[in-house]
């Protein structure tokens, strides 16, 4: 017999805390895939943000850090300014990044800091239990919009990965979607990516993922990953929106 | 033949794997819940199963190991 | 070693250079701007690491990113950038991360004045940030001590894995006096809790402040807590200038201490007793220094640059058993010796 595929050596054997069919689990498992194939996990730390991944450190072998709510980005500034020759992963949902922390991963943009971005994008808040995160699509009904989401009141949804992508000091900028197994190889190779560029010390690498919230959007896992083909990326279209490494030879 | 084992305990019954799996036959929900409250997916006729690593692929859980008979 | 002539941020910034602080993230605000400026001047030649930050908010997190990896990283700031950092300084606390913050203190409450106040002492003393947690500060009174304090705050902060706040004020940090300098002695060694990348190392870290249910979280606390007490224990620290015969103490702090030290001379020289306790730890607070008061007529005349925070301490330390009374000045006004003379005189005829 030989083995097609096998949970990642990385990973420990605790049970995710994620609800069933969140595309939390497949993140994180593409990130142990990368670290294990490329041999990273000597050199690697993760900061992880408050959210539904706040428990996330404790599915990885590796060095890892729960900052505060937003802060994630400042604290890996802190981490891969200390430790430059580490593979530095700032892993981010769409609440923590987008609404607290928008101050914080703004500017690690704008300083070009070295180190990879992975922002998990289910346009809701999902720890919390529901909430409207300003990822949230217009007329979305989550608990804080009751009746939908409307603009007069709470503004448009917002697309970090082309607004990051304008920044000078981002090297590497593209959204990607864990919808099928297409998509799914096409977000791993993305993270590789960014993480390659990382250790080559380029500027920020960021990917953002359209990630389902089932229990959030109160629907089947199933439906959810079409909820995310059909009308999501109509408002978050998958798209490389910058890669200053294009053409340069890749992993 | 080749061989889909599902960790029972881990699965959360997302039924991902149930609908990228290419051949219809192979994984099902199990008729008992496990620990964490869930009709845990397993897999049967594996004579039918190509080893094509989807199931695992989409996998949350990381629950799904596939080998392939050579 | 000869002496140089320094102001004091600049002091304190050069000894945390030489006291091997390579990282420094901070934002400017009046009074502490100069820690920065002196961070960013000596960056290329000393190897060091100086980043802007576009918040006290990210400065403070950046720290805990830096003490996280082992290392030594600080920041400088005033009041009003310390309370957007008490988010942070309450997750350092938990997480236990080795990092040292500088307060240069200045009236608020808000925006306030930019002198040299001590109006920042309960929100220091007392946590600030949300949850019980304790910091270490201690208050300078010169910039010979300031620039000890910065070997010192490192110190304690990694012997007992916590943040040290060093709490000067406008008055401290703006100062120029004769300092002697430290050498340069530090060797950085990694720390086997350190997320630095395991890099060898035979196991991984987490570091989290998450807690895993209520028993587990209630287990935290308690050890949390248990550091503190013997943090309480080990770590007071205080000064004592003729107290031996006194009956009158007068218990003050950093730069108003300074103006005590003339105030005692006065009042000996017109015949009165008084003696001065300086607390040099705000946290842990000196109660010690009190102890041998409790069965004696000894009087307290508590003074601070502030409403009244650090005499709370005070009367907790002598616990009722004594006379404790007490004068504050506000708004950026440091009282002259001869003023705190006749308050004392008005109080204690």
């Amino acid at each position: 017999m030989s083995i097609v595929y096998q949970r990642p050596e990385v990973f420990t054997n605790e049970y995710m805390k994620y609800c069933g069919g969140c595309g939390h689990g497949i993140i994180n498992r593409l990130i142990g895939e990368i670290i294990e194939e490329q041999n990273w996990k000597e050199k690697t730390v993760i900061v992880w943000p408050i959210g539904c991944s706040v428990y996330a450190d404790k599915y990885f072998k590796v060095d890892s850090i729960c900052a505060l709510h937003g802060r994630a980005p400042a604290m890996g500034t802190g981490i891969k300014r200390s430790c430059p020759e580490d593979l530095v992963i700032v892993y981010q949902g769409d609440g923590d990044m987008v609404s607290e922390g928008m101050a914080e991963i703004m500017h690690a943009g704008i300083r070009g800091e070295k180190f990879t971005v992975v922002f998990v994008n289910n346009a809701i808040y999902g720890m919390t239990g529901g909430q409207m995160a300003p990822t949230t699509l217009m007329e979305q009904v989550t608990t804080t919009t009751p009746y939908g989401r409307k603009q007069e009141n709470t503004g448009n949804p917002v697309n970090m990965a082309e607004i990051i992508s304008q920044l000078e000091g981002c090297y590497y900028s593209e959204r990607v979607a864990v919808t099928s197994p297409a998509n799914i190889q096409k977000t791993k190779k993305a993270i590789k990516k960014a993480f390659q560029y990382q250790m080559e010390g380029k500027g920020l690498s960021f990917v953002e993922v359209l990630s389902p919230c089932p229990t959030g959007w109160k629907m089947k896992p199933a439906d959810a990953l079409k909820h995310i083909n059909d009308i999501v990326v109509k408002q978050y279209p998958l798209a490389v929106f910058k890669d200053l490494g294009r053409g340069e030879k890749q992993l | 033949m080749n061989r889909v084992t599902v960790n029972r305990e881990m699965c959360k019954e997302c039924e991902y794997c149930m609908t990228f799996c290419p051949k219809k036959t192979i994984l099902a929900k199990s008729k008992s819940l496990n620990k964490m409250g869930y009709y845990a997916i397993e897999a049967q006729n594996m004579e039918d199963c190509i080893a094509c690593g989807i199931c695992a692929t989409v996998c949350p859980e990381g629950a799904i190991m596939v080998e392939k008979d050579v | 070693m000869s002496k140089v002539f320094m102001q004091g941020n600049e002091a304190f910034a050069e000894a945390a250079i030489r006291c091997g602080c390579k990282y420094f993230f901070g934002y400017p605000i009046t009074p502490s701007s100069e820690i920065p400026e002196y961070y960013a001047k000596k960056a290329p030649s000393e190897d060091l690491t100086f980043v802007q930050a576009e918040t006290e908010v990210s400065a403070f997190n950046m720290v805990a990113g830096v003490a996280a990896t082992g290392k030594r990283g600080m920041t400088a700031t005033s009041g009003p950038g310390f309370s957007l950092g008490c988010e942070a300084m309450s997750y350092m606390s938990a997480a236990s991360l080795p990092a040292v913050i500088v307060d240069c203190m200045r009236p608020g409450p808000a925006d306030g004045e930019i002198l040299g106040s001590q109006g920042d002492y309960n929100q220091l003393t007392k946590g600030g940030g949300h949850g019980d947690y304790n910091t270490i500060v201690l208050a300078p009174y010169s910039v010979q001590e300031y620039a000890d304090f910065a070997s010192l705050s490192f110190e304690l902060a990694e012997k007992y894995r916590n943040p040290v706040v060093v709490a000067s004020d406008g008055t401290i940090a703006k100062l120029m006096e004769n300092v002697e300098l430290p050498k340069k002695n530090y060797e950085f060694k990694r720390s086997d809790w350190a997320c630095d990348g395991m890099n060898g190392r035979s196991h991984y870290n987490d570091i989290t402040t998450c807690g895993d249910g209520p028993e587990q979280w209630e287990h935290f606390n308690i050890t949390l807590q248990q550091k503190y007490q013997t943090i309480q224990q080990n770590e007071q620290r205080w000064e004592e200038i003729n107290t031996e015969d006194a009956d009158i103490i007068i218990v003050a702090f950093g730069s108003l201490a300074r103006v005590c030290m003339d105030t005692i001379k006065i009042a000996r020289e017109n015949g009165k007793k008084v003696g001065l306790i300086r607390p040099i730890t705000l946290w842990p607070f000196p109660e010690k220094a009190f102890e041998k008061y409790e069965k004696t007529n000894t009087k307290f005349f508590v003074t601070e640059l502030n409403a009244g925070q650090m005499v709370n301490d005070v009367k907790i330390a002598v616990n009722d058993k004594n006379r404790v009374e007490f004068y504050g000045k506000l708004g950026g006004i440091t009282p002259t010796p001869i003023e705190l003379y006749q308050k004392l005189c008005e109080i204690y005829p």
